[in-house]
Protein backbone atom coordinates (compact mmCIF):
# COMPACT_ATOMS: atom_id res chain seq x y z
CA UNK A 1 0.00 0.00 0.00
CA UNK A 2 2.84 2.38 0.92
CA UNK A 3 4.55 1.60 -2.40
CA UNK A 4 1.31 2.34 -4.28
CA UNK A 5 1.01 5.72 -2.53
CA UNK A 6 4.65 6.43 -3.40
CA UNK A 7 3.83 5.61 -7.03
CA UNK A 8 0.87 8.01 -7.10
CA UNK A 9 2.87 10.81 -5.44
CA UNK A 10 5.76 10.28 -7.88
CA UNK A 11 3.44 10.25 -10.92
CA UNK A 12 1.71 13.43 -9.72
CA UNK A 13 5.09 15.06 -9.10
CA UNK A 14 6.43 14.18 -12.55
CA UNK A 15 3.19 15.40 -14.19
CA UNK A 16 3.18 18.67 -12.21
CA UNK A 17 6.84 19.50 -12.81
CA UNK A 18 6.52 18.58 -16.50
CA UNK A 19 3.56 20.99 -16.76
CA UNK A 20 5.59 23.68 -14.98
CA UNK A 21 8.65 23.15 -17.18
CA UNK A 22 6.62 23.25 -20.39
CA UNK A 23 3.96 25.88 -19.71
CA UNK A 24 4.78 27.98 -16.63
CA UNK A 25 8.53 28.70 -16.74
CA UNK A 26 9.28 31.39 -19.35
CA UNK A 27 11.54 30.62 -22.30
CA UNK A 28 15.24 31.26 -21.64
CA UNK A 29 16.58 34.61 -22.87
CA UNK A 30 19.51 33.01 -24.71
CA UNK A 31 18.35 29.50 -25.58
CA UNK A 32 14.60 30.00 -26.04
CA UNK A 33 12.28 27.02 -25.63
CA UNK A 34 15.09 24.48 -26.13
CA UNK A 35 16.29 25.21 -22.59
CA UNK A 36 13.15 23.47 -21.24
CA UNK A 37 14.86 20.15 -22.06
CA UNK A 38 17.39 20.89 -19.31
CA UNK A 39 14.96 19.85 -16.52
CA UNK A 40 14.39 16.17 -17.42
CA UNK A 41 17.92 15.91 -18.88
CA UNK A 42 19.61 16.88 -15.60
CA UNK A 43 17.18 14.77 -13.53
CA UNK A 44 17.83 11.72 -15.74
CA UNK A 45 21.61 12.18 -15.52
CA UNK A 46 21.44 12.46 -11.70
CA UNK A 47 19.42 9.24 -11.47
CA UNK A 48 21.81 7.43 -13.80
CA UNK A 49 24.65 8.32 -11.40
CA UNK A 50 22.56 7.34 -8.36
CA UNK A 51 21.51 4.01 -9.91
CA UNK A 52 25.00 2.89 -10.83
CA UNK A 53 26.33 4.10 -7.47
CA UNK A 54 23.73 1.85 -5.82
CA UNK A 55 24.68 -1.02 -8.15
CA UNK A 56 28.33 -0.65 -7.15
CA UNK A 57 27.62 -0.37 -3.40
CA UNK A 58 25.18 -3.31 -3.44
CA UNK A 59 27.73 -5.29 -5.47
CA UNK A 60 30.41 -4.63 -2.85
CA UNK A 61 27.82 -5.60 -0.23
CA UNK A 62 27.23 -8.92 -1.99
CA UNK A 63 30.98 -9.67 -2.17
CA UNK A 64 31.21 -8.96 1.54
CA UNK A 65 27.97 -10.41 2.99
CA UNK A 66 26.97 -12.97 0.32
CA UNK A 67 23.32 -11.96 0.67
CA UNK A 68 21.34 -12.39 -2.58
CA UNK A 69 19.01 -9.55 -1.60
CA UNK A 70 21.94 -7.18 -2.20
CA UNK A 71 22.45 -8.69 -5.64
CA UNK A 72 18.74 -8.11 -6.37
CA UNK A 73 19.18 -4.42 -5.41
CA UNK A 74 22.25 -4.15 -7.68
CA UNK A 75 20.34 -5.75 -10.57
CA UNK A 76 17.29 -3.50 -10.09
CA UNK A 77 19.43 -0.35 -9.95
CA UNK A 78 21.42 -1.34 -13.05
CA UNK A 79 18.32 -1.89 -15.20
CA UNK A 80 16.77 1.39 -14.07
CA UNK A 81 20.14 3.15 -14.47
CA UNK A 82 20.44 2.03 -18.09
CA UNK A 83 17.01 3.51 -18.77
CA UNK A 84 17.88 6.86 -17.15
CA UNK A 85 21.25 7.00 -18.94
CA UNK A 86 19.43 6.51 -22.25
CA UNK A 87 17.00 9.28 -21.27
CA UNK A 88 19.88 11.63 -20.35
CA UNK A 89 21.59 10.96 -23.68
CA UNK A 90 18.36 11.41 -25.64
CA UNK A 91 17.52 14.65 -23.82
CA UNK A 92 21.07 15.90 -24.37
CA UNK A 93 20.84 15.16 -28.09
CA UNK A 94 17.49 16.94 -28.42
CA UNK A 95 18.91 19.94 -26.54
CA UNK A 96 22.25 19.86 -28.35
CA UNK A 97 20.92 19.99 -31.91
CA UNK A 98 19.24 23.43 -31.64
CA UNK A 99 21.90 24.91 -29.31
CA UNK A 100 25.20 23.36 -30.50
CA UNK A 101 24.11 22.61 -34.05
CA UNK A 102 24.86 18.88 -33.65
CA UNK A 103 23.11 15.95 -32.01
CA UNK A 104 26.37 14.34 -30.98
CA UNK A 105 30.11 14.88 -31.01
CA UNK A 106 32.47 12.01 -30.21
CA UNK A 107 35.28 14.45 -29.35
CA UNK A 108 33.27 15.72 -26.37
CA UNK A 109 34.48 13.89 -23.25
CA UNK A 110 31.18 14.19 -21.32
CA UNK A 111 29.18 12.71 -24.20
CA UNK A 112 31.65 9.93 -24.95
CA UNK A 113 32.15 8.84 -21.33
CA UNK A 114 28.34 8.81 -20.85
CA UNK A 115 27.94 6.60 -23.93
CA UNK A 116 30.61 4.35 -22.42
CA UNK A 117 28.62 4.20 -19.16
CA UNK A 118 25.53 3.07 -21.07
CA UNK A 119 27.56 0.37 -22.86
CA UNK A 120 29.17 -0.81 -19.60
CA UNK A 121 25.88 -1.31 -17.75
CA UNK A 122 24.09 -2.76 -20.79
CA UNK A 123 27.00 -5.23 -20.76
CA UNK A 124 26.42 -5.79 -17.04
CA UNK A 125 22.79 -6.75 -17.75
CA UNK A 126 23.87 -9.08 -20.57
CA UNK A 127 26.51 -10.66 -18.34
CA UNK A 128 23.82 -11.53 -15.81
CA UNK A 129 22.09 -13.65 -18.44
CA UNK A 130 25.15 -15.83 -19.01
CA UNK A 131 24.96 -17.89 -15.81
CA UNK A 132 22.15 -19.87 -14.17
CA UNK A 133 24.08 -20.19 -10.91
CA UNK A 134 22.82 -17.28 -8.74
CA UNK A 135 25.99 -16.99 -6.66
CA UNK A 136 28.40 -17.10 -9.59
CA UNK A 137 26.21 -14.62 -11.48
CA UNK A 138 26.07 -12.26 -8.50
CA UNK A 139 29.86 -12.37 -8.03
CA UNK A 140 30.65 -11.70 -11.70
CA UNK A 141 28.04 -8.93 -11.83
CA UNK A 142 29.34 -7.35 -8.60
CA UNK A 143 32.89 -7.15 -9.98
CA UNK A 144 31.77 -5.64 -13.30
CA UNK A 145 29.24 -3.31 -11.64
CA UNK A 146 31.83 -1.99 -9.20
CA UNK A 147 34.64 -1.52 -11.74
CA UNK A 148 32.26 0.15 -14.23
CA UNK A 149 31.28 2.73 -11.59
CA UNK A 150 34.77 4.25 -11.95
CA UNK A 151 33.31 5.92 -15.05
CA UNK A 152 30.89 8.01 -12.92
CA UNK A 153 33.47 10.44 -11.43
CA UNK A 154 35.23 10.52 -14.82
CA UNK A 155 31.94 11.66 -16.45
CA UNK A 156 31.31 14.18 -13.70
CA UNK A 157 34.76 15.78 -13.82
CA UNK A 158 35.26 15.38 -17.60
CA UNK A 159 33.88 18.89 -18.17
CA UNK A 160 36.51 20.30 -15.80
CA UNK A 161 39.43 18.15 -16.99
CA UNK A 162 38.98 18.43 -20.76
CA UNK A 163 37.50 20.88 -23.22
CA UNK A 164 34.30 20.00 -25.05
CA UNK A 165 30.90 21.24 -26.10
CA UNK A 166 29.22 20.38 -22.81
CA UNK A 167 28.96 23.11 -20.18
CA UNK A 168 30.70 22.75 -16.82
CA UNK A 169 28.91 21.57 -13.64
CA UNK A 170 25.74 23.39 -12.60
CA UNK A 171 24.16 21.45 -9.73
CA UNK A 172 27.55 20.78 -8.16
CA UNK A 173 28.33 24.51 -8.27
CA UNK A 174 26.29 26.17 -5.50
CA UNK A 175 27.48 29.58 -6.66
CA UNK A 176 25.55 28.97 -9.90
CA UNK A 177 22.39 27.32 -8.55
CA UNK A 178 22.14 29.71 -5.62
CA UNK A 179 23.21 32.71 -7.67
CA UNK A 180 20.67 35.50 -6.98
CA UNK A 181 20.69 36.21 -10.73
CA UNK A 182 19.27 32.73 -11.41
CA UNK A 183 15.46 33.16 -11.63
CA UNK A 184 13.75 31.36 -8.75
CA UNK A 185 11.21 29.78 -11.10
CA UNK A 186 13.99 28.11 -13.13
CA UNK A 187 15.83 26.84 -10.03
CA UNK A 188 12.58 25.78 -8.30
CA UNK A 189 11.38 23.85 -11.36
CA UNK A 190 14.75 22.13 -11.69
CA UNK A 191 14.81 21.13 -8.01
CA UNK A 192 11.14 20.10 -8.21
CA UNK A 193 11.77 17.85 -11.19
CA UNK A 194 14.84 16.40 -9.49
CA UNK A 195 12.68 15.52 -6.46
CA UNK A 196 9.79 14.12 -8.56
CA UNK A 197 12.09 11.98 -10.72
CA UNK A 198 13.90 10.74 -7.58
CA UNK A 199 10.55 9.64 -6.08
CA UNK A 200 9.74 7.86 -9.36
CA UNK A 201 13.18 6.21 -9.21
CA UNK A 202 12.48 5.04 -5.65
CA UNK A 203 9.12 3.58 -6.67
CA UNK A 204 10.66 1.78 -9.66
CA UNK A 205 13.50 0.48 -7.46
CA UNK A 206 11.04 -1.06 -4.99
CA UNK A 207 9.00 -2.68 -7.77
CA UNK A 208 12.04 -3.91 -9.73
CA UNK A 209 13.55 -5.32 -6.52
CA UNK A 210 10.29 -7.19 -5.81
CA UNK A 211 10.42 -8.64 -9.34
CA UNK A 212 14.08 -9.67 -8.94
CA UNK A 213 13.28 -11.44 -5.65
CA UNK A 214 10.27 -13.20 -7.22
CA UNK A 215 12.48 -14.36 -10.11
CA UNK A 216 15.19 -15.52 -7.69
CA UNK A 217 12.63 -17.49 -5.66
CA UNK A 218 11.33 -19.21 -8.81
CA UNK A 219 14.87 -20.07 -9.94
CA UNK A 220 15.61 -21.50 -6.51
CA UNK A 221 12.42 -23.60 -6.57
CA UNK A 222 13.38 -24.97 -10.00
CA UNK A 223 16.90 -25.73 -8.80
CA UNK A 224 15.53 -27.65 -5.78
CA UNK A 225 13.10 -29.53 -8.06
CA UNK A 226 16.00 -30.62 -10.26
CA UNK A 227 17.98 -31.82 -7.22
CA UNK A 228 15.00 -33.78 -5.84
CA UNK A 229 14.33 -35.34 -9.26
CA UNK A 230 17.98 -36.34 -9.65
CA UNK A 231 18.10 -37.89 -6.14
CA UNK A 232 14.77 -39.71 -6.70
CA UNK A 233 16.06 -41.17 -9.97
CA UNK A 234 19.31 -42.18 -8.25
CA UNK A 235 17.43 -43.92 -5.40
CA UNK A 236 15.22 -45.81 -7.89
CA UNK A 237 18.27 -47.40 -9.55
CA UNK B 1 12.61 20.85 -36.78
CA UNK B 2 11.70 23.83 -34.57
CA UNK B 3 12.84 24.26 -30.92
CA UNK B 4 9.35 23.24 -29.82
CA UNK B 5 9.69 20.04 -31.85
CA UNK B 6 12.92 19.13 -30.04
CA UNK B 7 11.29 19.90 -26.67
CA UNK B 8 8.30 17.67 -27.50
CA UNK B 9 10.58 14.87 -28.75
CA UNK B 10 12.62 15.02 -25.52
CA UNK B 11 9.63 15.02 -23.17
CA UNK B 12 7.66 12.37 -25.07
CA UNK B 13 10.58 9.93 -24.91
CA UNK B 14 11.64 10.68 -21.31
CA UNK B 15 8.27 11.09 -19.54
CA UNK B 16 6.56 8.62 -21.89
CA UNK B 17 9.40 6.14 -21.44
CA UNK B 18 9.17 6.46 -17.68
CA UNK B 19 5.43 5.73 -17.83
CA UNK B 20 5.90 2.83 -20.28
CA UNK B 21 8.62 1.25 -18.10
CA UNK B 22 6.38 1.58 -15.01
CA UNK B 23 3.52 -0.18 -16.79
CA UNK B 24 5.83 -2.89 -18.17
CA UNK B 25 7.27 -3.47 -14.70
CA UNK B 26 3.80 -3.72 -13.18
CA UNK B 27 2.84 -6.30 -15.84
CA UNK B 28 6.02 -8.33 -15.24
CA UNK B 29 5.31 -8.33 -11.49
CA UNK B 30 1.72 -9.40 -12.06
CA UNK B 31 2.87 -12.20 -14.39
CA UNK B 32 5.39 -13.36 -11.77
CA UNK B 33 2.66 -13.39 -9.09
CA UNK B 34 0.34 -15.38 -11.39
CA UNK B 35 3.07 -17.96 -12.05
CA UNK B 36 3.66 -18.26 -8.30
CA UNK B 37 -0.05 -18.86 -7.69
CA UNK B 38 -0.14 -21.54 -10.42
CA UNK B 39 2.95 -23.18 -8.95
CA UNK B 40 1.29 -23.63 -5.56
Amino acid sequence: MKTRILGFVAAAGVAATTFFALFVVPADVNQGDAQRIMYPHVASAWLAYLSFGVTALAGIGWLWKRDLRLDAIAHAAAEIGVMFTAFAIWGGMMWGRPIWGVYWQWEDPRLTTTALLLALYAGYLLLRRLSDDPERRATRAAIVGTVAAIDIPIIHFSVEWWRGLHQTATIASPDRVLNPAAPLLFVGTLLGMLAAFTLAWLYLMVRRYQLARATDAREEARRLDRIVSARTAEAAR
Amino acid sequence: MTDAGFVVAAYVVIVGGLAAYSVALWRRLRAAATRDDEGR
